[in-house]
């Protein structure tokens, strides 16, 4: 049972993936990004990392994907005619690359690990209770280096997306 | 109970799906879009390992990855607009001040 909704769930994930690639408008695009990230959050709930999967709901799906989405909305996401003309070769060459990456990766697991190695974890091991009682004990020092992170992450942003006004204007009036 | 190594397989194509965008699109935001993508992969692989070994480091770690996967987000984003406002397009291949 528990295998099937994941089957189903990996679909709908590879399908978003795709999406991402492969539509024309961005849009679309960060609307199949958003239908892989949920996908995604209840696979986390499957694997027993339920506060994980609530927190890729909140932060992917929620956050993320919508600043993508005001992002397409400021500045348009379509990037205007083509003048470097088409990139079929390198396109060619990329996906190449890529599979033959997939080929490796899979490969190394199929070595590494024994087929179809089955999970003994308790049920309640990624409960709220417990990443809360890891993340304030143990990792308690890169947890406030992660808020250190996004503190200088919020005022790069701002600094970033001001409109930029030179200096040059206030010298002259 | 989901074996471990069709979870990593997931990752590794999603990973490579968004390996592959990165490198064929041109909209920077697609770009951008992708390089979440993999994170996000990379993210299942730790969860599902940390499943496998009973253990809580690897959920620790996605954790951590979220958070700087969010200040990528916002930092990227405002660099993306910052370009647009300066360069008018977000074509990677208009992009290249530093080409010399």
């Amino acid at each position: 049972m528990t295998l099937i909704l994941f089957a189903f769930l990996a679909l709908i994930a590879l399908a978003g993936g795709l999406g991402v690639v492969l539509s024309r408008n961005p849009v679309h695009s960060a609307l199949s990004l958003l239908l892989n990230f949920a996908s995604i959050a209840v696979i986390y709930f499957l694997l027993h990392a339920q506060f994980l999967g609530v927190v890729q709901v909140i932060v992917y799906a929620g956050a993320i994907v919508v600043l993508f989405l005001f992002v397409v909305m400021l500045i348009g996401g379509n990037i205007g005619p083509y003048r470097h003309g088409s990139r079929t070769v390198t396109s060619v060459i990329a996906v190449g690359l890529a599979a033959a990456f997939l080929a490796l990766v899979v490969w190394s697991v199929v070595q590494v690990l024994p087929m179809s190695a089955t999970p003994v974890g308790a049920p309640d091991a990624g409960s709220v209770q417990a990443v809360g009682m890891a993340l304030y004990t143990d990792y308690l020092v890169p947890f406030e280096l992660a808020s250190l992170l996004l503190l200088v992450g919020m005022l790069g942003g701002v600094v970033l997306a001001r409109r930029y006004q030179p200096f040059a204007e206030d010298e002259t009036q | 109970m989901i074996p471990t190594d069709y979870v990593l397989i997931l990752a590794a194509v999603l990973f490579t799906i968004g390996a592959a965008g990165v490198l064929v699109r041109r909209n920077a935001l697609i770009i951008f879009m992708c390089v979440e993508m993999m994170l996000n992969s990379v993210n299942l692989t730790l969860v599902a390992l940390a499943d496998l070994w009973g253990n809580l480091t690897g959920q620790v770690f996605a954790f951590v990855v979220m958070a700087v996967a969010a200040v990528e987000v916002a930092v990227g984003l405002a660099i993306i607009m910052a370009i647009v406002r300066h360069k008018d397009t977000s074509n990677i291949d208009e992009i290249n001040l530093l080409k010399g």
